[in-house]
């Protein structure tokens, strides 16, 4: 790549050709205040005003994040022009700012205010009409609230990236634009899968997942027997929430902070991790033996399922009837584990921890209760679970390392961890179905050809003679391809793993948001590396397991002597299987 | 999109095949939709969508931004008035409030018997002969407040 020379405050560069002036600015040292420096510009570009600099022998000021750089080229970003500039335009962004920021849940991760706060916006200075505001909360997941949206768009780039077709879009025009579905329509009313990912790039608040913290507060107050679980994305990022570096595995601390809130039970949904690969190791063993509808496709992930029932209602015989982990959890918890221990079901509200947003939509399917009592209580997303350490004045550098419960459900094997990445479900599956079919342990373990953020991975297995050919998608955008396949009859595969969110649950959309400005301790290229650190925490947990496959955690060989039989019976489908409706994507 | 007859459904894809090979089809297509019916309602653009790959939530961006796009229905008569600045400082307010006043309806409304849709329109190009009026294509030039009941009649009675 051609150099070129610059000169930034008066001082001498030499960076790449093509760069924008923002980009060119940070290589060299300067941050130059704006909303999308640090998101790798996933905005919809120049329009905030926010990142106006001086250019000698430019027409007024330009836009740093769309200008490039050029020979010659003379930029101060901190002439009394350009710093006047800038933060007049987050004064007039403010202007048509809801601006109640003390009760605004991302007050702590604002952009804006961040911005406010570099450029010296005050407050009040161009008072007048407000664009007409649109709040929605119908959905379980994820709150849209336009009084507090800069318009910038980043929204709708992630939902293209990851759903492929976005959901939201701008629409109307001038002071009227706003932000939102088509026709300005309940996420609940869209195709909208619920997965959140929007959420992680909203610089305001805009865009949140819908708490469920007061629910929880609630079934304390009632006397509930309140049992808690988490997912294992949860431990891979949890510690960001207080300052710990991206990719730091917090299990122990996570557990202590948990047991100090008050839960009964302290668990981990890897134990139904497990549980779910003996389900759905034998489903899909049992479709390739009778000629059953292949490819069977993974079921653990609703934003998935919601995508799958919106727009390939043809398909839905392909997914495993396996609930996901945490509900098969909740409603092992409510059978199994209150009849031994004598509690009415009743009486017990189960919180799930999770990276997810989606899932808080999952637990209220009617296919996932039984009677009025539902599977799982409340979901509760990783940010959720560090406001309320916070909130309890938990001092979280000072936790000890603790264990999970474990009783006579907890235990857990290497393989549940890995269900947090994508390629993990599927790895998990085939170490079980290795077995199976062989009666011996793979000797590798590891596969590595479904780890990766490749968006699709594929592998050929040969077990015992039987080729077994499957595939690994992440983000809809992905999976379509496979599922068009299918549709087509082309699909050569027999297993499909799919997850809704880029690079699995680690990436889940109720994860800590990554915003480098808040995050002065990471490395420049954080944004390219934080899915591949948090998997390594979840890799780096498996190889610690003395366990490594789910069908060799004792637990479950228990569990199906003494209660279910075995994989795929009578009461394990009543307990652990599910079902799907195709249904209309716009309401 | 079930309530679109199948007629209907055939002649979207038709338009929309028409520009299989553009680039960046969707302008032209929806150009054709609003011409051939008057409006492009959810349901359309959800087939537009579909042949073309363009989310529905871009499309929606697309037709609410531009004015020519509609997602209701048109009367028969679309009376355009300019709201540009020569026309506005020549006195278009009024007539567009006298329009309005005759046909009981405010700008951007449908009449409830179909005849007429009022439009405030910007510049149409038209400054030499302000304040001006289209209704259909045809130009009514320098119009005063009392010319707007004749023409008004002049539709209802279906003299044009």
């Amino acid at each position: 790549m051609a150099k070129v020379n610059i000169k930034i405050e008066g001082i001498p560069y030499q960076v790449e050709e093509g760069l924008t002036i923002l980009e060119a600015a940070k290589l060299c040292g300067y941050n130059i205040p704006s909303l999308c420096a640090y998101n790798h510009g996933e905005c919809s570009r120049g329009s905030c005003r926010v990142c106006l600099v001086e250019v000698k022998g430019a027409r007024g000021l330009v836009a740093s994040c769309v200008y490039p750089v050029n020979e010659g080229m003379e930029i101060t970003i901190s002439s009394p022009a350009a710093v006047a500039a800038r933060r007049a335009s987050v004064e007039l962004l403010l202007s048509n700012h809801s601006k109640d920021c003390q009760q605004c849940d991302k007050n702590e991760y604002c952009e804006l205010l961040y911005a406010a706060k570099v450029t010296g916006a005050r407050d009040g200075m161009f008072e007048g009409v407000k664009t007409p505001a649109t709040i929605d909360q119908i959905t379980p997941s994820i709150v849209r609230d336009t009084s507090k949206c800069i318009l910038c768009g980043r929204c709708i780039e992630r939902c293209k990236s990851a759903h492929g077709k976005s959901v939201l879009g701008f629409e109307k025009r001038g002071f009227n634009t706003i932000v939102g579905p088509a026709e300005n329509r309940s996420f609940a009313d869209s195709p909208c899968i619920l997965c959140g990912q929007c959420t992680t790039v909203c610089p305001t608040g805009a865009l949140m997942e819908k708490s469920e913290i007061d629910a929880v507060d609630a079934a304390f107050k009632a006397g509930k027997y309140v049992v808690v679980q988490t997912a294992p994305a949860v431990r891979a990022a949890l510690g960001e929430e207080f300052g710990m570096k991206i990719g730091t595995p917090v299990t122990g601390k996570m557990v202590a902070a948990l047991k100090r809130l008050g839960f009964k039970k302290v668990y981990d949904t890897n134990y139904a991790a497990d549980l779910t690969i003996m389900e759905e190791a034998t489903e899909l063993l049992g479709r390739i033996k009778n000629n059953g509808v292949l490819p069977m496709i993974t079921s653990c992930s609703p934003g998935w399922i919601n995508y799958a029932e919106m727009n390939y209602g043809d398909l839905l015989p392909h997914l495993s009837s396996c609930k996901s982990p945490h509900e098969m959890f909740g409603a092992i918890l409510k059978s199994y584990y209150c009849e031994k221990n004598g509690i009415d079901p009743k009486d017990m509200f189960v919180v799930s921890i999770m990276p997810c947003t989606a899932k808080k939509f999952e637990k209220d399917r009617e296919q996932l209760q039984h009677d009025g009592i539902k599977d799982v209580d409340a979901v509760l997303t990783t940010r959720e679970l560090g406001k309320l350490i916070k909130r309890s004045g938990i001092n979280w550098n000072m936790l000890p390392d603790e264990e999970f419960d474990n009783d006579i459900v907890g235990d857990y094997s290497g393989a549940g961890v890995i269900f947090g990445v994508t390629g993990g479900v599927m790895e998990a599956a085939l170490r079980t179905a290795y077995h199976a079919l062989t009666g011996k342990e793979h000797e590798l373990i590891k596969f590595e050809q479904v780890r990766g953020f490749d968006g699709i991975k594929e592998a050929s297995l040969d077990i015992n003679g039987t080729t077994v050919n499957v595939a690994v998608a992440h983000g809809m955008k992905n999976a379509k391809v496979l599922l068009d396949d299918i549709r087509a009859g082309k699909s050569k595969y027999h297993f499909i793993e799919i997850m809704g969110c880029p690079g699995g649950c680690i990436n889940g959309g109720g994860q800590p948001y990554v915003k480098p400005q808040f995050l002065p301790n990471e490395d420049p290229d954080i944004l390219d590396t934080y899915k591949a650190k948090r998997a390594a925490a979840l890799y780096s947990e498996d190889e610690r397991q003395a366990v490594r496959q789910s069908h060799n955690n004792p637990q479950m060989k228990k569990l199906y002597d003494e209660f279910l039989g075995e994989p795929n019976s009578h009461k394990a489908h009543e307990l652990l299987h599910t079902s799907y409706k195709a249904r209309e994507a716009f309401k | 999109m079930s309530h679109l007859s199948e007629a209907a459904v055939a002649q979207i894809n038709e338009i929309c095949s028409r520009y299989e090979n553009e680039p960046t089809p969707l302008m032209m297509i929806l150009s054709d939709i609003q011409k051939e019916y008057g409006y492009i309602p959810l349901e359309v653009q959800e087939l537009v969508s579909d042949k073309t790959g363009i989310s529905v939530a871009e499309i929606y961006g697309v037709v609410t931004f531009y004015s020519f796009f509609s997602l209701k229905p048109k009367g028969k008569y679309v009376v355009g008035c300019c709201l540009g600045t020569a026309c506005y400082v020549k006195g278009a307010q009024n007539v567009i409030d006298k329009f309005s006043e005759l046909l009981g309806i405010k700008p951007g409304e449908t009449s409830d018997d179909g005849l007429f849709t009022l439009d405030a329109l910007r510049c149409i190009g038209a400054c030499g002969i302000a304040p001006a009026v289209s209704i259909n294509g045809q130009v009514y030039p320098k119009l005063s407040v009392s010319d707007v009941p004749g023409i008004v009649e002049k539709y209802r009675k279906g003299e044009v």
